[in-house]
């Protein structure tokens, strides 16, 4: 029987439970309630019509402070193990590389259209 | 005794704290998710795939945007609705915004019902999620009918650069695909809840396994997907 205890014990090590996530509904209805003014923040931007460099930050602000929200608690990644939650949040990281490469690309673009076709428009 | 041995699920093993333990758990040659199921896992790999699809098309309209010599037509007069003889910039995004994040908060507590057992709560959230994502399709599809009797095209528009059509088609009609699918799915899960299937241990009509309560947290992960791509096209789209 001891010996049965033990092997069950090492059962233990190899094979992990799968874990819920079940989290008390108060905390998706604060969420909710972040998401809804978050929301009516980055209308206001529109509505208020803000220009320029203040627009493009509280923009963004907004926009990541949603998406945080979002995936960290709708979607449980802040409960995830760690081994998942780098899996899944780093890769969509290295879009930034891309994005800056064809910002570079696209000012390249711009400024051969300019030099070349600006007569023609 | 056997059986026993089987049956019986411990905890996780413990690992050390931080990257210690995820290199850990890549490098264990076990399962590298311990704790997340086979089905939740896939689905996240799922929607890194679907996040790589999204970007690809929010960069392809930035580098139009950025390259174009003509103006880009402004967001917030092209999408504004006149209500009572005022001209409200952007209202019906906005609307739709609100509308898609509330589908979340239900489904969010969806889950939560899901677990407790709460077949009847967990349906009719499901349910109500699915309706307030088919009003937002519909309500897309409005904007889309009005954008074209304005004459907008994908290789045209009255208002400036030709790019606005194809980039708004291709990234909202991509985005209104997925929520319409979502919508299909939900409503397949939550007769299956409601019906009891999870209770019953009733077997899949497609896979013939036995289905758990899980399968709503699953869903739940696409559903604010779609929420979350709509936070980055709200953002980039509509209001930059």
């Amino acid at each position: 029987m001891a010996q049965v205890a033990t092997h069950a014990h090492k059962q233990d090590q190899v094979r992990a439970p799968e874990q819920h996530q079940q989290h008390p509904i108060r905390l998706y209805l604060v969420v909710w309630g972040f998401l809804f003014i978050l929301s009516a923040g980055s209308y206001f931007v529109d509505y208020a019509g803000l220009q320029g460099y203040l627009r493009w930050f509280l923009i963004l602000l907004f926009m990541i402070l949603k998406a945080g929200l979002i995936v960290a608690v709708f979607m449980h990644m802040a409960w995830e193990r760690l081994a998942l939650v780098y899996a899944i949040l780093l890769p969509p990281l290295l879009v930034l590389v891309f994005v800056a490469m064809m910002a570079s690309e696209s000012s390249y673009t711009l400024f051969t259209r300019m030099a070349f076709f600006a007569g023609a428009q | 005794m056997a059986q026993s041995v089987q049956t019986h699920t411990g905890d996780a093993l413990e690992r050390p704290p931080g990257l210690r333990g995820v290199a850990a758990d890549l490098s264990s040659d076990q399962r590298a998710f311990k704790n997340v199921s086979w089905g939740k896992a896939m689905m996240w790999i799922f929607l890194l795939s679907d996040t790589f699809v999204f970007g690809c098309f929010l960069l392809a309209y930035m580098t139009a945007r950025m390259s174009t010599t003509v103006p880009w037509p402004n967001p917030s007069e092209v999408f504004a609705l006149t209500i009572g003889g005022q001209e409200i910039p952007l209202i019906l995004i906005a609307i739709m915004t609100f509308i898609l994040i509330s589908s979340s908060g239900t489904m969010a507590m969806a889950v939560n019902f899901g677990y407790s057992r709460d077949r009847r709560k967990t349906a009719a959230l499901m349910l109500l999620t699915a309706v307030l994502g088919a009003s937002f399709v519909g309500m897309q599809a409005f904007e889309w009918s009005k954008l074209i009797a304005e004459g907008v095209r994908p290789w045209e528009n009255p208002w400036g650069a030709a790019q606005f059509g194809s980039s708004f088609f291709m990234i909202t009609g991509f985005h209104g695909t997925h929520v319409t699918f979502g919508v299909l799915f939900l409503l397949i899960i939550a007769r299956k809840v409601w019906r009891g299937d999870f209770e019953t241990e009733r077997r899949g009509f497609f896979t013939s396994r036995k289905g758990n309560y899980e399968i709503v947290e699953i869903m739940g992960l696409y559903w604010h997907f779609v929420d979350l791509v709509w936070v980055f096209i709200f953002a980039f789209f509509y209001l930059w």
